[in-house]
């Protein structure tokens, strides 16, 4: 069953990539993209792992989506023809395709304990957790305490990326057109 | 939006709901899926909705851009702080079983904060993003969607 539920759900991602590359209506394209983040959201419940799924569903469908339509507002409602051959593209992506496809045949089986992933570092988490932080959650315990340096840095990239966007299209800069139509002035 | 009622009366019911939702994500997220990342996306999308609903002018008077744009700064600072303080305390950067007598009270309190520094920064980042993609006259108009 829990197969049958994976292998739906691949199939209808592949689908809404699918249709996304074929429509040029941009409008449907930036939904389909919310229904895909959705979609990949559902597997991630599927595979265990609700906090990727929470903020998948929250980022990838809710604010990406929104800020997908603003860009599409200021910008246009159709997407360019190109006369350009795809024949080029097109092997590029098969190429890499293939080459990501042989890069998983020496990855672990899905959900095999031997994995160093899971006898490594993630066995002393799930032992020591208990008693060193106390908190249910081990996710949180690992994301704010044991590794809180990477999420400090996680949030400062948020910041930093919030500036770039406040610097490119904000309007930050009317005190310093202020000051050049002053200097102008004198 | 004017003509949508369905919308507005809609919107005006979920925002409350969906902020509440977003305080207990932040603060229940020792215990359940959750943090500060989706709590403050979550928070920022209350605010969002309102704004695609009602316009950005009504929005902006709830909260305004100048308020927004100094609590993207006030929560990293709230995290990096929080690691100044352990140092000061006289443990390591980030080591929150500096801030209370039993050090597994210490890192309940640290992560507190630092999950708040962390949803403080990522709601204001989200808005201020949205408040600068809406603030620009759009090339499309209204009925053209």
């Amino acid at each position: 069953m829990e197969a049958f539920i994976t292998y739906t759900l691949f199939a209808m991602l592949v689908a809404t990539a699918l249709a996304a590359v074929q429509l040029n209506r941009l409008f449907a394209v930036v939904m389909l993209s919310g229904v895909f983040s959705l979609l990949s959201a559902v597997l991630f419940v599927v595979l265990d792992a609700p906090d990727v799924a929470f903020t998948e569903a929250a980022v990838g469908a809710g604010i990406s989506t929104v800020l997908m339509l603003g860009t599409l507002a200021l910008t246009s409602r159709t997407e360019k023809s190109s006369s350009r051959s795809s024949a080029i593209p097109l092997l590029v992506v098969i190429v890499t395709g293939i080459v990501l496809v042989y890069g998983t045949l020496d990855m672990p089986n899905f959900g095999s304990a031997n994995t160093p992933a899971n006898t490594h570092i993630a066995a002393q988490f799930i032992e020591k957790t208990p008693h060193q932080i106390d908190v249910p959650n081990i996710v949180t315990a690992i994301l704010a305490s044991y590794r809180g340096y990477d999420t400090l840095g996680e949030v400062v990239v948020v910041f930093t990326a919030g500036i770039g966007v406040l610097l490119l299209i904000g309007r930050l800069g009317r005190r310093g057109e202020r000051q050049k139509q002053i200097g102008r002035g004198e | 939006m004017r003509h949508h009622l369905i919308l507005r009366v809609v919107t005006k019911l979920l925002a409350a709901p969906i902020m509440l939702f977003a305080l207990y994500v932040q603060f229940h997220g020792d215990f359940s899926p959750g943090g500060g990342f989706q709590a403050g996306v979550i928070f920022a999308v209350a605010f969002i909705l309102f704004g695609i609903v009602f316009g950005l002018d009504k929005v902006q008077q709830v909260f305004p851009t100048w308020i927004v744009h100094r609590l993207m700064a006030l929560g990293a600072l709230i995290y990096g702080g929080t690691g100044v303080v352990t140092m000061l305390l006289g443990k390591a950067y980030l080591d929150y079983s500096a801030l209370a007598h039993h050090p597994e009270h210490g890192q309940h309190y640290g992560i507190f904060a630092v999950e708040l520094g962390v949803g403080v920064t990522v709601s204001a980042v989200m808005i201020s993003v949205y408040y600068a993609f809406a603030g620009r006259p759009p090339r499309i108009s209204d009925e053209e969607w």
